[in-house]
């Protein structure tokens, strides 16, 4: 039994046959080498506020160190409820329509989990975050990918996403503004996809991870639309935003009958939030507005250098309208784009993160993330200039 | 006006940034750039550009106090005309009217505790319509114009995640 061997027959099927993430392996080969530049990093570089973090010691001050109610502390899920309502327009009830989770992570296992029968199909648009598939997969569900294309501004063809759906869908996820493209939906589009998930009674999970970090003008949530907060999960959380990764916690709201079903597996899987966690994140929506304007800023600043930068050096780059990713087309280079990210990591120490870690169709791109310094940015351009120069050379 | 507001912002940050890296942040062009902060300058919205340095590197600037200055408000003037005399002495780096228990507060750089102390005894307090002084000097200094002057270490993050 203390043979790895003889252990692995013990684990479920459905875990085994779980891919890793094509970017662990990748992090795995980064991790051997000094003085990469990373543009690979899906978090903000910025610390945390300093009025979040002042309100999170306080908190362990004044000994707030106990258990929560299992939904979370009323005064964060009233201050969410009330932020939802004037940030978005949707008006959720604390006392039974918003949790407070452990990460969107929990939340969106939460809600695949309480929504998934073995068997049920779930659509989500690739490429896209790398835990929607395995998610489902988890709750034997079975992942239904639909592709979206550069030519479309990688958003979600409605037409494409109708094909898809059979007496079998269950729900559609969606994510914009995306990981990895930066891609986001306009008004026609997501008027249209809530037609479809009426018609179709389906529900739709809708990641808002990014949402404030819209440069442009912001797309409604699908949620506000007439009829569609009775079927839309609305999961977001303060990680990107606020730059609050380390302190694991985000919400989801929802009609009483889905957080109710939600809430009785995060009670015996995870209990609740931790209270500092909770604490600071109240802090965030009541008084992290300023201090989340002025990151936005300073990111909307790179992406305009690092899009002008991709396409000055020959590398097609759309210029997303929201989260902190760009995703260049690096087919003129005539690699894949494993080997781009592998190459470009080993001559010239740049790590990117190769586009097919989210999905198929991100083959042939890579992303890039600049929640990173401008400064190491401009260096990481002036280095990725260099080796396209060098690969068209050798070509 | 966005363009104008976003060039301040950056200058906030680094007076010496160039017109070039401006446009590249901005999406604009570096000519449109460089007229605009012309005319920032011409209408004296920008009224200089100076470093931010450790300033006991200059023995004029050794010493540094934080005075409360309580004064007669005069007939017609009020407060401007003493408040504008005493920023006429070099040795005054800032002064601001205030609300609250004093009038006017003056910072005040010296060579040493004893001339900035000269400094107060014989001009300041002498003028007429000063009621009263009351000077603090600074000890030590842990954040100016916006800036810790000890950053926080950058903690290891990891390189790549999802
Ligand atoms: C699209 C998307 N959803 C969810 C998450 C997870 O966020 P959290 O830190 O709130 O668990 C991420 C993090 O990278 C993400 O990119």
């Amino acid at each position: 039994m203390n043979d790895s061997k003889s252990l692995r027959k013990h684990i479920a099927p459905h875990i085994a046959e779980l891919p890793k993430s094509g970017i662990r392996d990748f992090f795995e080969l980064v991790n051997t080498m000094d003085d990469v530049i990373s543009l690979g990093i899906g978090e903000p570089d910025f610390v945390t506020p300093w009025t979040i973090r002042e309100a999170a010691i306080y908190s362990i001050e004044k000994g707030r160190t106990s258990y929560t109610s299992n939904l979370g502390t009323m005064s964060l899920r009233k201050a969410i409820c009330d932020y939802v309502n004037r940030e978005y327009h949707i008006s959720y009830c604390p006392k039974n329509e918003c949790i407070v989770c452990v990460g969107v992570s929990e939340a969106f296992d939460l809600a695949i989990r309480a929504i998934t029968s073995p068997g049920d199909e779930i659509i989500y648009h690739e490429p896209c975050y790398v835990s929607y598939a395995a998610e489902i997969r988890m709750s034997h569900g079975v992942p239904v990918p639909v592709s979206t294309y550069e030519k479309n501004h990688f958003a979600l063809d409605p037409e494409d996403l109708e094909r898809a759906v059979t007496p079998k869908t269950k729900a559609i996820i969606l994510n914009f503004p995306c990981n990895p493209t930066g891609a986001t939906l306009t008004m026609e589009q997501t008027e249209r996809i809530a037609e479809i998930a009426r018609k179709h009674d389906l529900l739709v999970l809708a990641d808002h991870i990014y949402s404030e970090l819209t440069y442009g003008e912001k797309t409604p949530s699908i949620a506000s639309l007439p009829g569609m907060k009775e079927r839309t999960i609305f999961l977001h959380g303060f990680s990107k935003a606020f730059a609050m990764t380390g302190f694991r916690i985000g919400y989801a709201c929802g009609p009483a009958d889905v957080i109710d079903a939600m809430m009785k597996v995060h009670q015996y899987s995870m209990l609740c939030a931790s209270i500092t966690a909770q604490d600071a994140a109240e802090e965030a929506l009541r008084n992290g507005e300023n201090a989340m304007l002025a990151m936005k800023n300073e990111y909307a600043n790179r992406r305009n250098v690092i899009v002008s930068r991709l396409n000055g050096m020959g590398l097609p780059c759309l210029k997303p309208e929201g989260s902190f990713y760009v995703f260049p087309n690096i087919t003129s280079t005539g690699m894949s784009s494993k080997d781009f990210a592998v190459n470009l990591l080993n001559r010239k120490k740049v790590a990117v993160v190769p586009g097919s870690a989210f999905g198929t169709c991100g083959e042939g791109y890579v992303r890039c993330s600049y929640a990173t310094s401008l400064e190491g940015i401009r260096t990481a351009m002036d280095r990725m200039e260099e080796f396209v120069k060098e690969v068209r050379g050798e070509k | 006006m966005e363009l104008k507001k976003q060039i301040l912002r950056l200058l906030a940050e680094d007076g010496r940034m160039s017109a070039r890296d401006m446009a590249e942040r901005l999406d604009s062009d570096e000519k449109t750039i460089a007229d605009m902060i012309e005319q920032l300058e011409r209408d004296k919205v920008i009224f200089g550009y100076c470093a931010m340095f450790d300033e006991t590197e200059l023995p004029e600037n050794a010493v540094k106090a934080i005075i409360e200055v309580k004064i007669r408000p005069e007939r017609d003037g009020g407060f401007d005309k003493i408040a504008r005399r005493l920023s006429r002495f070099p040795q005054v780096s800032s002064l601001y009217l205030m609300s609250g228990g004093f009038d006017l507060m003056v910072e005040v750089k010296g060579r040493n505790l004893n001339e900035v102390a000269m400094f107060v005894s014989s001009k300041l307090a002498t003028i007429d319509g000063v009621l009263s002084t009351a000077t603090h000097f600074l000890l030590k200094k842990y954040k100016e114009a916006g800036k810790l002057l000890q950053e926080e270490e950058p903690h290891e993050r990891l390189q790549v995640t999802p």
